[in-house]
């Protein structure tokens, strides 16, 4: 589903992703935890292209993002992300929020918009907020709408990038079950994290970055509990 | 006492008569002038925030020249300088050199109205699959149009009053008929008590319709003006 090859993302002289290879299986959850600037959000980023490469190559779905890519807009469509700061369209009421997309990108009537947005607000528990603004909503509930819009989409990939991070404790976890539920359908789900309870949970894979590497990679059972690397037990003892 | 008070009003009303047929062509020039200018400014403004390499430059430039030089220039430039060559008629010069003079103002508005938005509206667009056309369209104007309108329609009205300038080219809006009427009767003082109060009606009304569309364009919990 995703193949990434010896990529590379450069800030000026700094290093954000040094050399990474990994590939991600259709329908696993991948979580990804490491201190903070260990480049972990740029490698998300740059995997759907919101970050230009400056070597090695992406491969999502048998299609390859390069360096400066004329159609990069398809590609976005096939991966859907969910940011910290939520980055929904504070103009526009939590259904049209859902429906833009669908109807400006995937063109579809009204009807077909409202419907499938409709649909995917009740799996993540917001009828009630359809025709609310995003301000007049609380942190947990801006997020699941989040993942509604980019879920509207109907992406193959799903990407979260720490998106609990700016929540209050209390409602870190309603947005967590409406991820749990999606990786439950099967959806091949990249996640940057602090929730290391989560990744335990959920987790096939979790990749453990520092400076820009991966430093170590497992199940969260080996990873958590009995790390290889004297960096992943510095991190773990750290944050556990 | 009354004598004078009747002979006043006689003449306001004379005046009034006089001066009414050219409001509408206070409105007009003034309407298309800032309709190019909105245009204008909209080009000008999307093409520095895309940072259009080479055409960035040229309108920054064209900013500055633009504002750097009087209006009542402007308007001479074009008729009597430009109108050399091309042969505007007093209209055209009039509502090209308004239109043009207010698009580089309105450009810089704009421009700070679209930097506004912030770089995760962009981000969250552009990662549902959303084009740079349709982000700007659908997520960048919408959100920009609340900052920009207020400060817009500070223009349009600043536009109405220095519409007057192109009376200096023989266009006959409101401040030429003033002029025309003066010139005959030498009412001088109830002339222009009159024109200057024909201009306040139309630039308070314009205030009133400002206060509606400010109301119409908030959204609840969105900004800082409260609903």
């Amino acid at each position: 589903m995703i193949k990434v090859k010896n990529l590379t993302r450069k800030f000026g002289p700094v290093v954000a992703v040094d050399d990474v290879s990994f590939d991600v299986a259709r329908g696993e959850v991948v979580v990804i935890v490491g201190p903070s600037g260990s480049g972990k959000s740029t490698l998300l980023r740059c995997l759907n292209a919101l970050e230009e490469i400056d070597a090695g190559e992406i491969l999502i779905d048998n299609f390859m993002i390069e360096k400066r890519h004329k159609d990069i807009h398809q590609i976005r469509l096939e991966v859907g992300m969910v940011f910290q700061q939520f980055n929904l369209f504070p103009h526009l009421k939590v259904i049209k929020n859902v429906m833009l997309a669908q109807r400006v990108v995937r063109k579809r009537s009204r009807e077909e918009a409202r419907a499938k947005g409709m649909n995917l607000l009740e799996q993540v528990g917001l009828t009630d907020k359809v025709d609310a603004y995003p301000a007049q909503l609380s942190g947990g509930q801006k997020q699941r709408v989040a993942i509604a819009r980019a879920l509207a989409m109907d992406p193959k990939i799903m990407l979260f990038d720490e998106v609990t991070s700016a929540l209050d404790p209390e409602m870190i976890g309603e947005v967590l079950e409406a991820m749990k539920m999606l990786a439950a359908k099967g959806m091949t789900m990249m996640v940057v994290s602090h929730e290391l309870g989560f990744a335990r949970e959920v987790a096939d894979r979790v990749l453990f970055m520092e400076t820009g590497k991966i430093i170590e990679s497992g199940p969260p059972s080996q990873l958590f509990d009995n790390p290889r690397q004297q960096r992943t037990r510095d991190f773990l003892s750290k944050v556990l | 006492m009354l004598d004078w008070i009747a002979e006043q009003i006689v003449l306001y009303w004379d005046i009034f008569k006089y001066l009414i047929p050219a409001v509408p062509w206070t409105a007009l020039i003034t309407i298309t002038s800032f309709a190019l200018a909105l245009v204008l400014g909209m080009i000008v403004s999307v093409i520095r925030l895309w940072k259009v390499p080479v055409l960035s430059y040229l309108a920054g430039v064209y900013v500055n020249v633009i504002r750097g030089v009087p209006l009542l220039v402007h308007i001479f430039f074009i008729y009597f300088g430009l109108g050399k060559y091309l042969n505007f008629d007093r209209f055209t010069a009039g509502v090209l050199a308004v239109g043009i003079c207010y698009s580089a103002y309105l450009a810089e508005i704009f421009r700070s109205g679209l930097e506004a938005i912030s770089h995760g509206q962009y981000e969250a667009a552009m990662s549902l699959g959303m084009t740079r056309f349709q982000t700007l369209r659908h997520v960048v104007i919408p959100q920009s149009l609340r900052i920009v309108i207020p400060p817009s329609a500070n223009e349009f009205i600043a536009s109405l009053k220095d519409s007057s300038l192109v009376s200096i080219i023989g266009l006959r809006e409101l401040t030429r008929a003033g002029r025309e009427y003066y010139a005959q009767f030498f009412t001088d003082f109830q002339t222009w008590v009159l024109v200057g109060v024909l201009y306040l009606v139309m630039t308070l009304t314009l205030t009133r319709v400002v206060k509606y569309l400010e109301r119409l364009y908030a959204v609840k919990g969105f900004g800082s003006r409260k609903t």
